[in-house]
């Protein structure tokens, strides 16, 4: 692979997780912040509400998560190597 | 590129390198094969100790495999429906036990003293394939439930609230597999790259919580793909009104 297309890989693997990390972080913060809410309203009501948060954490979390296959594809498996 | 790997006797970090079969005119995975295999060996094992002698009373394995039932059956009850959530079980429960018990296979069991001649062992579920294989699974099955319980009104389903949704509902029907498997695929694979780069920059200590974190992730990962293939399951079966 010459080293443009090596360093394009490497730029665009770093930002494909940084970048895919803003949003999902911004999610789970707000989502942590009702959860807690939800909590010191009602503390009888932990259990189910941690279940829930814990689901929607996993949910958000894989969009991280493809940026990070993406990532991945282009560091180990790139398509562009030639 | 195409592949990494550092040479550390504990952590060997590799990417990209499998053990390859040749089966006619396709090589498979081999390491992928063996951990399956194990994982399969190991369920089995399980379920016929805990149902060999049965007791009114269940005690050791019994009482683990019924405390599983109750979890799966409620599961399931909860995303299909009291109608036909009995046939359903047995898929989802297979699902639930396989990739959670490949994930902390995976992760607990020291695979890394077994020396393979080229990749490594681990979890299953950090095989893109495997994971495309079970999201294929759950997309063939509710697509099976849909048409079995309603027949052809199930394509009732993808115009249901207005015939705009048309296009939506068929593109989910290839972004459900797509992100299921990915999901799955990619948060096995980061919780053991995490914890083998952790490893490979401080080999004490430090690595313990990220396993930890990565044992929770890994069980709340196949608790999400059954639920998913639960819900799915369960959204073909609905009737609307």
């Amino acid at each position: 692979m010459d080293s443009i297309t090596t360093a394009a890989s490497v730029v665009a693997a770093g930002l494909a997780v940084g970048l895919g990390a803003i949003g999902p972080g911004i999610g789970q913060g707000s989502a942590a912040q009702g959860a807690v809410e939800g909590i010191a309203r009602q503390p009888e009501a932990e259990g189910k509400i941690r279940g829930t948060l814990l689901l929607s954490f996993a949910f958000m979390e894989s969009l991280t998560i493809y940026g990070l296959v993406v990532a991945l594809v282009l560091l180990f498996a790139n398509p562009f190597a030639g | 590129m195409g592949s990494l790997s550092f040479a550390l006797p504990f952590a060997e970090l590799e990417v990209g390198q499998h053990l390859y079969w040749q089966f006619g005119n396709f090589s498979i995975h081999g390491q992928v094969f063996m951990t399956s295999w194990l994982v399969i060996g190991a369920l089995l094992a399980l379920v016929v100790v805990g149902t060999k002698k049965m007791e009114r009373d269940p005690r050791g394995v019994q009482n683990l495999l019924e405390f599983l039932w109750d979890y799966i059956r409620d599961l399931a009850r909860t995303q299909i429906g009291e109608k036909v959530y009995r046939d359903w079980m047995p898929f989802i429960g297979t699902l639930f036990l396989f990739i959670f018990v490949s994930n902390w296979g995976g992760a607990l069991v020291p695979w890394r003293l077994i020396h393979l001649p080229s990749g490594e062992l681990g979890a299953p579920t950090a095989d893109i394939n495997t994971t495309v294989a079970l999201a294929l699974l759950v997309s063939l099955s509710y697509f099976y439930a849909g048409l079995s319980n309603k027949g052809l009104r199930y394509f009732e389903y993808y115009v249901h609230p207005t015939p705009i949704m048309l296009p939506f509902k068929i593109v989910e029907d290839f972004t459900k597999p797509l992100s299921l498997s990915f999901r799955l695929f990619g948060n096995i694979l980061a919780d053991e790259l995490v914890v083998a780069v952790l490893v490979f920059l401080v080999p004490l200590v430090l690595p313990v919580p990220v396993m930890f974190l990565g044992l929770f992730t890994s069980a709340i990962q196949a608790l999400i793909f059954a639920t998913l293939a639960a819900y799915y399951i369960g959204e073909a079966v609905e009737e609307h009104h």
